[in-house]
C-alpha cells in the first residue's frame, strides 16, 4: 500500500511517501525534510504537495496516513496530527499515530530531542528496536542513558555523552507504524504525547483593586 | 467554481478562541453550524487558557466536521470551497483550524480562503438578513474584541474606525462578574442580574466620551476599576452589595458608550446601516438601546441571533461564500495565522 508519512514533533518537519508491504518491506519513494522552526502550519501542506508531486502521485493514490504523535513542542505537534486526521477523514483513509521518538535511529539506543525549557524528550530502545523506557521529559543531567545516544546533538555536553545526530525519518515512521498498518483494527485514536500539563494556574482568589 | 447555475457550498472553520466551529453555507443559506466549546475547562481560571483551548480544538475537530456535514446533509465531496479564520486570535488555537482547513482543502482539491475573524462576524448577518447594505457600519463586541468598522465592500475593503485601547467589552463583563461573585463567562449572569436592577442607581464612568477623546475608540478598564472600587467600598463598610443595581448600572454604562459611538460614526460617515456582532451583542440592554437610538437616528439596525453573534464556523463560511461570489483569489497553501491580523486584510 502507498503510505503518506508526516511528522511535526521536531523543528524539521517530515513529509514522505513510501510503499509498504505486509511482509515488512518498505520502499521510501520520496521524503521532504524541511527545517521549519515554528512554521509547521505554513510549510506542512506545501511539503505534502511537493512530496506527492516528487513521486508522481496524487492523494487519490494514497492508502494510509502515518503521523508522529510527539512528544514535541505542542503547537507544531498539533499541526501534524490535525493535518493527518483531516487528510485521512476527507479521503476515508486509515490513519495511524506513532511515538515520534520511535522514528529516530534504529536498534538499541537512547533517543533525545529538544523539549525546550532546558529539557529533553527521551526514550530508550532494546537491541531489537522495541521501546523499553519512555517516552519522557527530563533535564538532560538527570537522564539515565542506555546504549548509544542519538538525536539532537546539541545536548551532548549536558548529557556528558556523545550524541549521534539523527532525525525523524519516513522509514522510521513506517517501521514504528508497521504493527498498526498490518492490523488496522489495532490503530489507536490520534492522541498527542504532550507529556506536560498545560501552563495554567487558577487564580487563588480575587485581588481587590483598591489598596488600603 | 465549476458549479453551474447554483451557489457554492462553503465549509468554514473557526478556532480563534475557545469555540471549535465548523459551519456550512450554500450561498447565503445556512446549512449547518456545528460547535464544540471548551468554555467549562476555562471557568476555574477566570479566562481562556490558550493551551487548554488548543488541545480541545484538536480533539473536537474531526467530530465537529462530521456533525456539520451530517446536519447539512451534504458529503465532503459536495463542498466547493473551504474558509478558515487566519486571525486575529490566539496563535496556537488558530493554527489547529488553519492546518485542518488546509488539509480538507488539499484532500478535496478545493480552494482555501484564510479570512479575517472580524469580517466574518459582519458576514454572518447575511445568513439571516440577506445581502449587506454597503457601506455599512459594524460594531463588534466580545471577550476578544471591541471594534467599530466601516464596511464599504465586505469582500475587499473593511476599515477600522475605532477599537478598545485597553480591555475588550467582554473582558470587562468577565471581571465585573468576578467582583460580584457571578460565574464566568460574565455576560449572561450580569445580563440576568441586571434585569432586576436599576440602571440609573450608580453613575459609573463612560470612558473616552470627553470632547477631546478619540470619538470612536473605547476604554473599559476605568469602568471595570470603578465598579470594583465601588463594590469594595461597600464590602469594607460592612454594607450589603446591591448586585442587581451594580450589574444594571455597569451594563448601562457599556451599552451607552457602545451605541452612542456607533450611532455617531454612522452619522459622521453618512452610513445608514449598522450591524452588531460578537458575544456581547447578545446582551439584552445593548440590543434594546441600539434599537432605540438607531430608530431615533434613522439607521437600519441588523443584529444576528445570539447564537450567530458568538464565534462559530458558519460566520467564516458566510464570509468565504461572499469571497467566492466576488471572485476573490483564494489563499496560497502556505498561508499562515496572524494573531493580530489587521482588519483591512479581509483575506490573506
Ligand atoms: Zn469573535
Amino acid at each position: 500500500m502507498l503510505v503518506l508519512a508526516l511528522d511535526t514533533a521536531t523543528p524539521t518537519l517530515v513529509a514522505g511517501l513510501a510503499r509498504w508491504s505486509p511482509d515488512g518491506t518498505t520502499e521510501v519513494l520520496v521524503e521532504r525534510a524541511v527545517p521549519s522552526g515554528n512554521r509547521h502550519a505554513e510549510l506542512l501542506t506545501v511539503a505534502v504537495t511537493d512530496a506527492l508531486r516528487g513521486a508522481g502521485r496524487s492523494l487519490a493514490d494514497v492508502d494510509a496516513v502515518v503521523t508522529g504523535l510527539g512528544p514535541g513542542p505542542f503547537t507544531g505537534l498539533r499541526v501534524g496530527v490535525v493535518t493527518a486526521a483531516a487528510l485521512a477523514d476527507a479521503r476515508g483513509l486509515l490513519v495511524v499515530g506513532v511515538c515520534s521518538l520511535d522514528a529516530v535511529g534504529s536498534g538499541g539506543r537512547t533517543v533525545v530531542t529538544d523539549a525546550r525549557r532546558k529539557e529533553v524528550y527521551w526514550a530508550v530502545y532494546a537491541a531489537d528496536g522495541s521501546r523499553t523506557r519512555g517516552p519522557g521529559v527530563v533535564r538532560p543531567e538527570e537522564l539515565e542513558v542506555a546504549g548509544p545516544v542519538v538525536g539532537d546533538a546539541r545536548f551532548a555536553e549536558r548529557l556528558r555523552v556523545e550524541v549521534t545526530p539523527a532525525e525523524v525519518t519516513t522509514a522510521g515512521l513506517l517501521r514504528a507504524a508497521a504493527p498498526q498498518l498490518a492490523d488496522p483494527s489495532s490503530a489507536a485514536p490520534l492522541v498527542p504525547l504532550y507529556l506536560r500539563r498545560p501552563d495554567a494556574v487558577p487564580p487563588t482568589s480575587y485581588k481587590p483593586v483598591t489598596t488600603t | 467554481m465549476s458549479r453551474v447555475g447554483g451557489e457554492a457550498i462553503v465549509l468554514g472553520f473557526e478556532t480563534s478562541c475557545d469555540e471549535t466551529g465548523v459551519g456550512l453555507v450554500r450561498g447565503r443559506t445556512l446549512l449547518a453550524d456545528a460547535l464544540a466549546t471548551s468554555v467549562a475547562e476555562h471557568e476555574r481560571f477566570g479566562g481562556v487558557v490558550p493551551e487548554i483551548a488548543s488541545r480541545a480544538h484538536l480533539e473536537a475537530m474531526v467530530p465537529t466536521v462530521h456533525r456539520a456535514l451530517a446536519d447539512a446533509g451534504v458529503r465532503a465531496s459536495d463542498v466547493d470551497a473551504v474558509a478558515v479564520t487566519a486571525g486575529p486570535g490566539l496563535t496556537g488555537a488558530l493554527l489547529v483550524g488553519l492546518a485542518a482547513a488546509k488539509a480538507y482543502a488539499l484532500a478535496l482539491d478545493r480552494p482555501l480562503y484564510g479570512v479575517n475573524h472580524l469580517a466574518a462576524h459582519v458576514a454572518v448577518d447575511e445568513l439571516q438578513h440577506g445581502k449587506l447594505a454597503e457601506p455599512s457600519m459594524a460594531l463588534l463586541v466580545s471577550g476578544g474584541h471591541s471594534s467599530l468598522l466601516l464596511v464599504p465592500d465586505l469582500a475587499h475593503e473593511v476599515q477600522s474606525l475605532g477599537r478598545t485601547i485597553d480591555d475588550a467589552a467582554g473582558e470587562a463583563f468577565d471581571k465585573v462578574a468576578r467582583v460580584l461573585g457571578l460565574p464566568f463567562p460574565g455576560g449572561p449572569p450580569i445580563d440576568r442580574a441586571a434585569g432586576e436592577g436599576d440602571p440609573a442607581a450608580i453613575d459609573f464612568p463612560r470612558g473616552l466620551t470627553g470632547p477631546r477623546d478619540a470619538p470612536y475608540d473605547f476604554s473599559f478598564s476605568g469602568l471595570k476599576t470603578a465598579v470594583a472600587r465601588w463594590v469594595e467600598a461597600r464590602q469594607r463598610a460592612g454594607e450589603p452589595v446591591p448586585v442587581a443595581d451594580v450589574a444594571a448600572s455597569f451594563q448601562e454604562a457599556v451599552a451607552d458608550v457602545l451605541t452612542r459611538k456607533a450611532v455617531r460614526a454612522c452619522r459622521d460617515s453618512g452610513v445608514d446601516h449598522l450591524v452588531l456582532g460578537g458575544g456581547v451583542a447578545a446582551n439584552s440592554r445593548l440590543r434594546a438601546l441600539a434599537e432605540e437610538r438607531c430608530a431615533a437616528a434613522g439607521i437600519v439596525l441588523r443584529v444576528p441571533s445570539p447564537r450567530l453573534c458568538t464565534d462559530n464556523g458558519a460566520m467564516v463560511a458566510a464570509l468565504g461564500s461572499r469571497l467566492v461570489e466576488a471572485g476573490v483569489a483564494p489563499s496560497a497553501l502556505d498561508v499562515g495565522a496572524d494573531s493580530s491580523l489587521p482588519i483591512d486584510v479581509v483575506t490573506r
